[in-house]
């Protein structure tokens, strides 16, 4: 997985974590996967950098959250738990400590209790997709989850690859870009949204679903709740419990500022455009 | 390090054993150091709210003078118009620390959703759940947690405001009622209330000691408002006399014992003052903000204006007194919430957050120069909503004499 830093995403966020949510329906339990992304509060404050060695970003004194996606994915639980179509819904995520901050939040949501799948140091600044999906598969069988919810994709590297990847370990159905989801008896109505408009499909569980923006509106906790999430609990679990190897297979190569914008040329006529055009190999 | 990613290093980790001990009514003065995770949370969860839902429409509010009315529903959603209210009556059931946190996040976004919040939880919920009986706290209380109504506090008069104890509106008992009568002003949410705390005195020759405390719902007969007073700032809640003429009320609604209204409303006061420095706290903080976003993107001589001397004089000077007004304030909410005695605590906090506000206000427009005098910009919003925050609650001289007592007091041979 090359990581690669867009400035345009930089200016807002930093390095990404496979952010992924799970909920969970019927007579089992599903995580609910939430990832810790670093998303950049005050942007006007903090610039982003990459660090001199061109490995990554800095990470160090930025603020961590819940990325938006995964807060999506997790308010679809919850509401899910509300309509009293789902038994309990679990939070899970993988990264160092800092992760059971968000992991909380999930819980302040309303989550019922967390899993909090530690990985740090070296390992986590490698950890990929590949690595994730196989963690939360791993999760979904000894949980005996029905239905996996995460974020379409994490904002800070944007890969896109882990709810379908998760599915395809599992060898579950999946409804990806869901803009709305129902639970009809065994069966999930999903609405994708897709380039070419909505597709409408029916998969059975237990199966995969990623958020996309339109599902829904995640709510601001309560004080109560918050009160509440204290209590709850966040089991430890390692990657080598679960039989999973973090080792990536990939390497970054390195990771560079997006080139500085050129300024632009005014032209007089439309042909001055097109002969300019010519010249710079556009056309 | 840029001054926001500095605070929020501060509080990277939650102290979790701290954390427990704040479970059981513990305090300490390390927890200055770092707030405990809950309250982190809490913190967050009001300052994600304030920049979504409060900042960009706080200028619009301002210039309609409109009463947040959707959003202080959403906020009684959330627990924070209650905040120290037991959950069994409706509340968050969270401690003073918590509140002053949420207020001073909420006003950093607006400082009328700021005053209107603080009203409602000091000087309406508190003294009831102070003084009331369980009756009133059932009827007066819990329909107030939720945003849906908010309450008001009625002590100054036109006559008096400092000079509390020389209260003049009157109460007099007629068979099985009170009957009120006078006039009360710079109410401020009366426009919106649906009930009040009133201040009357039932015998003038006691002196302060004839005063007691009524609860008389809004709208009453016998109760009219006066015309919304046009302010400076925090134009987004209202403010104006409530004149009471022949205003029955049951005897029943009386709070608290006969006679015991002052001592009510200094109680009161001296925990609502923490409410208010909050809000100054939350106003400084915003003007902060936009000073030293714009220190670095304005350039002037060369390079952006933050690399000037007299600049960051300023910006140090701001911070220093909004982190110094901070401290105090929380640590007069920690004295509180352990039983302690705060009230002179109290008085300092006040006092410091709000010559913070209107010097950090001030000192922001200064910054922004020219376009901290137009409207584009908030800055000349923040002077306009700190300066009040001098004045109510206790002006700044009051809160001189409070702490010049103590300090006598405490020196007394």
């Amino acid at each position: 997985m090359h990581r690669s830093s867009e400035v345009k995403h930089v200016a807002s966020y930093l390095n990404t974590r496979g952010c992924e949510c799970f909920g969970q329906p019927c007579e089992s339990h599903c995580p609910v996967l939430t990832d810790r992304t670093i998303h950049v509060q005050l942007k006007t404050f903090i610039k982003i950098r990459v660090k001199p060695d061109r490995t990554g970003v800095v990470t160090d004194g930025v603020k961590h959250s819940m990325n938006p996606f995964c807060e999506i994915a997790v308010e679809e639980a919850i509401k899910l738990k509300e309509k009293k179509l789902v038994k309990e819904v679990v939070a899970v995520s993988c990264g160092p400590q800092q992760v059971q901050e968000t992991i909380r939040t999930a819980l302040a949501m309303g989550a019922d209790r967390g899993i909090h799948v530690e990985v740090s140091g070296k390992d986590y600044e490698t950890l990929g997709p590949l690595q994730v999906s196989k963690i939360f598969a791993a999760l979904a069988k000894k949980e005996q989850a029905d239905l996996i919810i995460l974020g379409k994709q994490a904002i800070d590297d944007d890969c896109n690859q882990t709810g379908q990847m998760t599915a395809a370990l599992l060898d579950w159905p999946q409804g990806t870009f869901a803009s709305e989801m129902t639970l009809e008896a065994d069966k999930l109505k999903v609405v994708r949204e897709v380039d070419g408009g909505l597709e409408t499909i029916k998969i059975k569980l237990p199966a995969v679903v990623t958020a996309d923006l339109r599902l829904n509106t995640p709510r601001y906790a309560t004080l109560p709740n918050i009160m509440k999430a204290k209590k709850k609990k966040i089991a430890n679990v390692k990657p080598a419990d679960l039989g999973v190897d973090v080792c990536s297979r990939l390497e970054v190569l390195k990771v560079d500022e997006p080139p500085q914008r050129q300024a632009g040329v005014k032209v007089e006529t439309v042909d001055d455009l097109v002969g300019k055009l010519k010249e710079a190999g556009r056309v | 390090m840029p001054l926001d990613a500095f605070a929020a290093s501060l509080f990277k980790r939650p102290m979790q054993t701290l954390g427990m001990a704040v479970g059981h009514g513990v305090r300490c003065l390390s927890q200055l150091a770092e707030l405990p995770e809950l309250h982190q949370m809490m913190r967050q969860t009001c300052r994600d709210y304030a920049q979504k839902e409060l900042a960009p429409i706080a200028a619009q509010l301002d210039k309609d003078h409109k009463f947040p009315a959707k959003q202080v529903k959403e906020l009684g959603a959330m627990g924070v118009m209650a905040v120290e209210v037991p959950e069994s009556l409706g509340g968050a059931g969270m401690d003073y620390l918590a509140y002053c946190l949420a207020v001073e996040e909420l006003s950093r976004g607006c400082a009328s959703t700021g005053v209107i919040v603080s009203v409602n939880n000091s000087l309406y919920l508190g003294p009831i759940l102070k003084f009331g009986t369980e009756e009133q706290k059932k009827q007066w209380i819990t329909p107030f947690t939720t945003g849906e109504r908010v309450g008001c506090f009625a002590l100054s008069e036109p006559g008096n405001g400092s000079d509390a104890g020389a209260a003049s509106t009157l109460a007099q008992q007629e068979g099985d009622e009170w009957v009120l009568s006078g006039t009360k002003a710079w109410i401020t949410n009366c426009w919106d209330a649906s009930a009040t705390v009133v201040f009357a005195t039932t015998d003038k020759s006691l002196k302060h000691k004839g005063i007691s405390a009524f609860l008389v719902p809004m709208p009453h007969p016998g109760l009219s408002l006066g015309k919304k007073e046009d302010k400076l700032g925090i134009r987004a809640s209202s403010t104006a006399n409530i004149i009471l003429e022949d205003c029955h009320i049951p005897l029943g609604n009386m709070l608290g014992e006969r006679g015991m209204g002052f001592k009510i409303a200094m109680q009161t006061l001296d925990s609502g003052r923490l409410g208010i420095a909050a809000q100054a706290l939350g106003i400084a903080q915003a003007a902060l903000d936009c000073a030293a976003d714009y220190a670095h993107k304005r350039t002037a001589f060369g390079a952006p204006i933050g690399k000037l001397q007299a600049i960051q004089f300023k910006l140090a000077d701001m911070a220093l007194a909004i982190e110094s007004a901070r401290l105090l304030t929380w640590r007069a909410a920690m004295l509180r919430d352990a039983k302690k005695p705060f009230t002179k605590e109290a008085a300092m906090a006040k006092l410091a957050a709000s010559e913070a506000a209107t010097f950090v206000s001030h000192q922001a427009i200064q910054v922004l120069g020219g376009m901290g005098y137009v409207t584009d910009m908030p800055a000349e919003r923040h002077y306009r909503d700190a300066r009040i925050t001098e004045i109510y609650e206790g002006t700044s001289e009051i809160q001189r004499l409070v702490i010049a007592n103590n300090i006598l007091k405490e020196y007394q041979q």
